[in-house]
């Protein structure tokens, strides 16, 4: 702006009405013409081919943006300079552009191709901001441009493009919501991301477009959990609050089982003392019910729901307030009771902080201290009230002190709040009466206490405290109000003098409720008031005639005559309410021939005894906003607010959220040499010179930024116990034996980082085959330990998990010293070798290949020389149980080699999971090889599609299964097999009558045809009439019985006894056709 | 190229021009910020952004009907609701930062923002005020440029955005008016797609050296009687790292046990916190915060002054009695220095007439804030500052008591006994230069009377 102002200075001459930048008042009349005349000079200098006069025009085109000036006009003037070579013209022409294109849509069209051409540079930079700016320009039809830019970026090379794909979402989303479809394909891919840059970002655009399709989350949930560290800060917030959401929908209340029995047994047990403290109670009743407790089925924390708040937990360390609140919100809504607490201190601590964050969070531990006030009860000084807070802050330390009072420590909280009444904040003063008041009715051993001090208020000079104090008094007294006919007596007095009128009102209200115990003196104060009448404000004057009426019901002797005047002063008031009043009482309680039967109960309807009024906090239950939400400030529902969903009753399948089996193992293993490598540095000094060569990548968490996708369980469990015990870890005894192996590794696992981080291309080709290397090798060490996945017994997985971490931790020991690639090459084809083998040769030898019906999967003409046929193998499918193995023969019928067969891009139905057979790297023409991979098809024929992959071509192809295909044998006896049979009837049952074919009338052709058909086993039978077979679908474990009854001349009964009815109608279908044909 | 690219578009926009309208009517409501005005203590806004489609300034009248209501201007509120729009502010330096928002979005996420932002702007400027804002309008709008995108924040750390933008020094302003060059960096960032955003590439120093600032302050709450309502210390750690290269930190304690509740610069390793009570970590070239802790409350807070005071009005007269003396407490040895005495005075207090036995001391009878510079506390002749008040004629006696607040500084002491052990250097060869500061301050430092 300096500059600025000496440029105005030169040209001193054409700016001869002042300077209209800086004049704050644009309605003179000289205005205009130099406004056009500066504009006309700020465009000769936007023409001329100087950059310091075009930089010098924009900076002051952008200042008179800043002030808020219209500067629309030159806008084709501006347009032009897109393209110019200056980088600070550039960036403020772009300034200008994002303002004003929306205005001016036409024109701001011809800077288009600039950034289109900006979005193919090859520096990574370059193509973010062309598309950052080609995103913000609100142009409703270069939507389909924007659309096309958004999903080149997304799959862009650069992290940053691609996270500056991911901010450019909202925007078109916001620009044409219609797009919601397409864009909501690009936010899969991108969630899909394993980059820390990336992943905030996405789940903004998550949240902006598609908060409500969670289902997208599933895969990445374990992911983004472990990323969560590494993220910058706001993404982080962003993240937390989605989760809150996430783990609300797919996880168990952790606190059902409490919640259950404070709800049920607890009154039976310990029906009075509710004002106990609830953690104490919850302590108690355990104890109390524990053979009751047996019963329920105990609760168990779903492994993801506890990697959540583990990977939160060190979050609330952030400098960041914000994400400070978001964590705590999620810990006091997703977190187990006993877990809540660790948020009180960090919550807490930024009350040091700014005011505005302060209130914020105030508030929010207004409502948390409602809910759980032990939590914050160790911190009762922290909101002590000092003189200089302002005074919103004040009062919302006194809504906490208020919830935080109970019966030990009330005498210091009416201490403290007996030094703020002597404030000379007066809001604050009556905020602390009231505050008193509501301590009194929580507290009745207080209560007392309170009144008196409340009593003594009320000869305070000042007229607000005295009122206050009334207001106060009178709900007090409402509660007892026989033992406090002094107070009242006293207060009758109070009408001399105080003038506040909702004081005045409350007062008479007392005296007329309570006439019958100031018998004397109500007829006084109605005297008085009749007098002072038509001086009052509204409230007193219906409150007078309230007075009058209820006196003029238990004494009419005395009052009478005053009532009758009252009445009639009130017949003729200026408010028509208390006309109407007026009117309807004197129908009321005067007696006349037209009254009707209602003035017989006049008495009752006016001296009922009435509820005392309940002082409640105005944060109760304004936790069913989430916290920290803006929402939840307001106490209103903000637009586009999320509801935090209620828990499920039961959890949703958890097995949605698995990912691949090996990359795990794989991360398992590299948090491995995490752990053991990052207490490092102090411990050995003389490792430093190696180390000095390489410690360009230091990762700050666990789980760097590659660590993907995890497995389900045991890698939860793991992470846990990595981090709960870490220090326990180390000092077991093969850990100290080993710490010079560890330190070794260590090194090397720095290697390892480099070369997964994508953004840095691996410069040292050793590590990165070393990386490669051991990435096979673990996985083909792994598979057999990893594989039996079972949910239901976490002990025995925790164990399992200790066992990896001795099993693997030797395994990088051989390569610690990265001497030579040749070695770990040669180590890499042989391990390759061998874990192919021991994919390929098993169902090969051992599978009765004869019975085995193959299928085509890809024709050689259609595959161009490649073509696959596939069978099922009926081999269990060892990686999982649940799936079944589909053995893949590819023959490459061409002339030249195919290379990286491998397949991509799997299409499913929900629950549906492919494991993909490794990939082949070499299928030299003319050769051929066979693949193993496994489908859980979840019990139904829908076929798995997917991309078949070759290094030049990509060919879509599918696998359906035969239903037969979707069952194991199982092995019963004749007994158990009619057992089953017998609890499997009625409409489990299908029975079907069939001719059998001439060829199959004998026992065995019966059996072998009925094996072909579906993979059941036999099961022994004592009548040689009949054959029985069964079986279990691979997924869900429903038995699959099958009798075949021969009768004469062919004719035979088919019965299927199945769970699955779907099943069962299809396999009698298949069976009939191998029996009939 | 122009020419076709406008007319398949002028011919896209022929098919879709009523959707168009339609949209604009249906569009969801975005999220994030959407428009910051920047509003002095006058009332005027003399700065305006918009991330997104302009908001009028109109929406400001809001925020105007809020601040003529609250008494003080600290008391107006962070949060006000209109019909279409939420408006969240923060006061700094006199200024109202008012961001408007659309929709849901965590208030504080909005405010810790505009806090970074005024940071920002002060780690640009060197102080924040209407003023700087105005000289420096253009950088502060390319600042916020590159702050947020459409409303999320981009790029806040400050080691990336002075690779971005360079802040303004005299000399560069004047060669830029001179021959004009830019204050936009030539080179392409690249700290954001580092693994360590916070720090920039690149980094020489021909002296390696850095300075870490431990200071404490203590909050307390004292009453009547000198005896202590509350007192807790929080401390902090500034650092000014000036190193080449990407220096690999550690700083041990002596005493790491202290730290009751920590929360640290995104730099720090929270794993090696966990297990070893270590700060490791890669800096930030230049200025920053390291750590902030809190010291465990089961330490008995040593109180570093007492106060004796008398302050008393008598019924009827209209005169005050103000007696105050300060002494040193468990100071362990040190000086306390740069001692402030303010109280805000009872409404009814016309003037004072007070007698200081060393410094000087003001009162203004408008916002009746006597406020009292001491200096150093000598301890064999104790401060004091007697006289009396003057009160209106014929009004009662205030029956509030003023509370007194101290502001005071010990050097090098941290009043915890926290002590760095030691700090050392990986991943470099060169020798730094390493220093350390101790200081206790007083925070929230209260005596009631």
């Amino acid at each position: 702006m300096s500059a600025n102002s000496a440029f105005n200075d030169e040209k001193g001459g054409s700016s001869s009405v002042g300077e209209p930048e800086y004049g704050h008042d644009p309605a003179s009349g000289g205005i205009f013409s130099s406004d056009y005349k500066r504009h006309d000079d700020l465009k000769e200098m936007l023409d001329s081919n100087k950059d310091s006069l075009k930089l010098e025009a924009m900076k002051r085109i952008v200042a008179m943006i800043a002030r808020g000036k219209n500067t629309s006009d030159l806008f084709p003037a501006v347009v032009k300079n897109v393209a110019c070579k200056n980088i600070e013209v550039k960036k403020l022409v772009y300034v200008y552009l994002v303002r004003y294109a929306e205005e001016q849509q036409d024109l701001a069209l011809l800077s288009i191709s600039t950034f289109q051409r900006g979005l193919k540079d090859p520096n990574q930079l370059i193509r973010a901001s062309a598309l950052r700016v080609l995103s913000s320009i609100r142009v409703t039809i270069i939507v389909p441009i924007m659309m096309l830019a958004i999903k080149e970026a997304a799959s862009d090379m650069s992290p940053y493009v691609r996270k500056t794909a991911a901010h450019a979402i909202p925007k078109l989303y916001s620009l044409d919501p219609e797009q919601k479809d397409q864009l909501i394909e690009v936010i899969e891919k991108l969630l899909a991301d394993k980059t820390t840059l990336v992943a905030g970002s996405v789940v903004m655009a998550f949240e902006e477009v598609c908060p409500e399709r969670i289902d997208l989350i599933h895969k990445n949930y374990r992911k983004l959990c472990n990323l969560l560290i590494d993220v910058e800060e706001w993404g982080q917030v962003v993240i937390i609050n989605m989760l809150t959401r996430y783990a609300r929908t797919q996880f168990l209340n952790p606190n059902m089982n409490e919640s259950l029995l404070e709800e049920g047994s607890d009154k039976t047990f310990y029906g009075s003392d509710e004002d106990e403290d609830e953690e104490e109670e919850e302590e108690k009743d355990k104890k109390a019910e524990a053979p009751a407790m047996a019963k329920r089925k105990p609760y168990v924390m779903d492994p993801d729901h506890r990697l959540l708040l583990r990977n939160t937990k060190p979050l609330l360390q952030s400098r960041n307030a914000a994400v400070v609140m978001a964590v705590a919100q999620l810990y006091f809504h997703l977190a187990p009771k006993a877990e809540v607490g660790v948020i009180a201190k960090a919550l807490v601590r930024l009350l040091r902080s700014h005011s505005e964050v302060q209130y914020v969070v105030l508030q929010n531990v207004a409502t948390m201290s409602i809910k759980r006030r032990g939590m914050f009860e160790p911190y009762l000084k922290s909101f002590y009230i000092r003189s200089t807070d302002p005074t919103q802050i004040k009062v919302l330390k006194l809504e906490v002190l208020t919830n935080l009072a109970n019966e030990t420590n009330i005498s210091t909280i009416l201490r403290e709040f007996q030094t703020y009444i002597k404030s000379m904040d007066k809001d604050f003063v009556a905020a602390t009466i009231q505050a008193i008041g509501r301590c009194a009715t929580n507290i009745g051993e207080v209560r007392d206490t309170c009144l008196n001090g409340l009593v003594q208020l009320l000869s305070n000079r000042d007229e607000l405290v005295v009122a206050e104090s009334v207001v106060v008094i009178k709900k007090l007294l409402q509660m007892q109000p026989e033992k406090h006919s002094d107070i009242i007596k006293h207060m009758a007095k109070l009408t001399d003098n105080i003038q506040v009128p909702m004081a005045r009102a409350s007062i008479l209200w007392l005296i007329g409720e309570y006439c019958e115990h100031v018998p004397k003196i109500a007829p006084d104060v109605l005297r008085k008031m009749a007098k002072s009448f038509t001086n009052e404000e509204d409230i007193v004057k219906l409150q007078i005639i309230n007075l009058a009426a209820k006196l003029y019901l238990t004494n009419s002797k005395q009052t009478k005559l005053l009532t009758q005047y009252v009445l009639n002063l009130a017949k003729y008031d200026q408010n028509y309410d208390i006309r109407d009043r007026a009117r309807f009482i004197r129908q009321l309680i005067v007696p006349t021939e037209k009254s009707g039967a209602l003035s017989k109960y006049a008495k009752k309807l006016f001296l009922a005894l009435k509820p005392a009024p309940v002082l409640e906090s105005p944060f109760k239950d304004r936790d069913h906003f989430q916290l920290g939400s803006l929402s939840h400030l307001l106490n209103a529902k903000a637009g586009g607010y999320q509801e935090l969903p209620d828990w499920p009753e039961a959890a949703p399948d958890p097995s949605v959220r698995n990912v691949e089996v090996k990359d795990s193992v794989f991360t398992l293993l590299e948090r491995v040499t995490t752990l053991t490598s990052v207490p490092e540095w102090t411990k050995c000094s003389s490792r430093e010179k190696r180390k000095e060569k390489k410690v360009e990548k230091p990762f700050y968490s666990d789980s760097e930024g590659e660590s993907g996708p995890t497995e389900s369980a045991d890698s939860g469990n793991f992470r846990g116990l990595c981090r709960e015990q870490s220090s326990e870890e180390e000092e077991r005894k093969h850990e100290r034996k080993s710490k010079q192996r560890k330190s070794e590794s260590e090194s090397e696992s720095d290697e390892e980082e480099e070369s997964e981080s994508e953004s840095s291309q691996s410069e040292s080709e050793d590590s990165e085959s070393e990386a490669e290397v051991k990435k096979k090798k673990k996985a083909a060490e792994s598979k057999p330990p990893s594989k039996p996945v079972k949910k239901d017994n976490k002990k025995e997985k925790k164990e399992m998990s200790l066992l990896d971490l001795d099993d693997f931790e030797p395994a990088p020991s051989p390569q610690a010293t990265p001497v030579n690639t040749f070695l770990s090459n040669s180590l890499a084809t042989d391990l390759e070798g061998l874990s192919l083998s021991d994919a390929v040769l098993s169902p090969a030898t051992i599978s009765p290949s004869s019975a085995l019906k193959s299928y085509e999967m890809l024709h050689r003409i259609t595959g161009e020389g490649l073509s696959v046929e596939y069978c099922f193998s009926r081999q269990p499918f060892s990686p999982d149980a649940n799936m079944v193995a589909v053995q893949m023969q590819f023959t490459n019928n061409a002339t030249s080699d195919t290379k990286n067969l491998h397949m991509e891009d799997v299409k499913l139905q929900s629950g549906m999971r492919v494991k993909e057979f490794p990939e082949i790297e070499l299928l030299p023409a003319g050769e051929m090889v066979t693949a193993v991979m496994g489908i859980d098809f979840c019990d139904s024929t829908q076929a798995a599609n997917f991309q078949l992959c070759t290094h030049t071509r990509k060919f879509f192809v599918s696998i359906q299964p035969p239903v037969g295909e979707l069952m194991r044998p199982v092995f019963l006896t004749e007994n158990e097999f009619k057992k089953e049979q017998g609890q499997l009837m009625g409409m489990n049952e299908i029975t079907e009558k069939i001719t059998l074919d001439a060829k199959c009338r004998n026992e065995h052709s019966i059996v072998q045809r009925v094996t072909t058909a579906a993979n059941l086993s036999r099961v022994p039978c004592g009548s040689d009439k009949e054959c029985r077979f069964a079986g279990r679908t691979v997924t869900s474990s429903s038995l699959v019985l099958v009798t075949v009854a021969t009768k004469e001349e062919g004719a035979a009964k088919l019965t299927i006894n199945c769970e699955k009815m779907v099943i069962g109608t299809m396999l009698v279908k298949d069976i009939l056709l191998a029996l009939t044909q | 190229m122009l020419y076709i690219c406008y007319c398949i578009v002028q011919k896209y926009r022929g098919e879709r021009r009523d959707e168009t309208v339609k949209n604009k009517l249906s569009s969801p409501p975005a999220k994030m910020i959407h428009s910051l005005f920047l509003i002095n203590a006058s009332g005027d806004i003399f700065l305006e952004k918009h991330w997104k489609s302009v908001v009028s300034r109109s929406v400001c009248d809001y925020f105007f009907e809020a601040q003529e209501r609250a008494t003080e201007p600290e008391n107006v509120p962070p949060v006000i609701p209109t019909p279409h729009h939420y408006l969240i502010s923060v006061l700094r330096h006199r200024i109202y930062f008012v961001a408007v928002i659309q929709s849901e979005v965590p208030p504080l996420f909005v405010i810790e923002f505009l806090h970074r932002v005024v940071d920002t702007f002060q780690d640009y400027f060197g102080v924040c005020t209407e003023a700087a804002i105005k000289d420096n309008v253009v950088v502060v709008y390319e600042l916020l440029e590159e702050m947020l995108d459409n409303g999320f924040p981009l790029a806040t750390e400050s080691n990336i955005l002075k690779e971005l933008i360079k802040p303004p020094t005299i000399l560069r302003t004047m060669v830029n008016t001179i021959t004009g060059s830019t204050n936009v960096g030539e080179q392409l960032p690249t700290g954001q797609l580092s693994v360590v955003p916070w720090r920039r590439t690149g980094v020489k120093y021909t002296n390696n050296e850095a300075y870490f600032d431990v200071v404490e302050e203590i909050d307390a709450i004292i009453d009547k009687s000198g005896s202590t309502i509350t007192a807790e210390i929080q401390g902090v750690i500034d650092a000014c790292v000036k190193l080449t290269g990407m220096p690999d930190l550690t700083l041990s304690f002596m005493n790491p046990r202290l730290l009751d509740d920590v929360s640290f610069h995104p730099c720090v390793r929270f794993k090696r916190w966990e297990a070893e009570r270590i700060l490791s970590f890669i800096p930030p070239d230049g200025n920053f915060r390291l750590l902030s802790y809190h010291v465990s409350s089961q330490n008995l807070v040593a109180i570093p002054v007492y106060i004796k005071h008398n302050i008393t009005f008598r019924e009827g007269s209209s005169q005050g009695r103000f007696d105050l003396t300060l002494g040193p407490k468990q100071t362990m040895g040190k000086a306390v220095e740069a001692v402030l005495v303010s109280s805000q005075l009872p409404r009814g207090v016309l003037n004072a007439n007070l007698n200081p036995s060393q410094g000087t001391y003001t009162f203004d009878p408008v916002t009746k804030m006597l406020s009292w510079d001491v200096g150093k506390i000598n301890p064999q002749k104790l401060p004091s500052l007697k006289g009396t008040m003057s009160l209106q004629a014929g009004a009662s006696k205030p029956d509030e008591n003023p509370t007194i607040n101290i502001q005071l500084k010990i050097q090098q002491m941290a009043i915890s006994g926290l002590k760095v052990n030691r700090l050392d250097m990986y991943g470099e060869k060169y020798k730094p230069f390493k220093g350390i500061k101790y200081m206790t301050k007083a925070g929230k430092f209260q005596v009631r009377t």
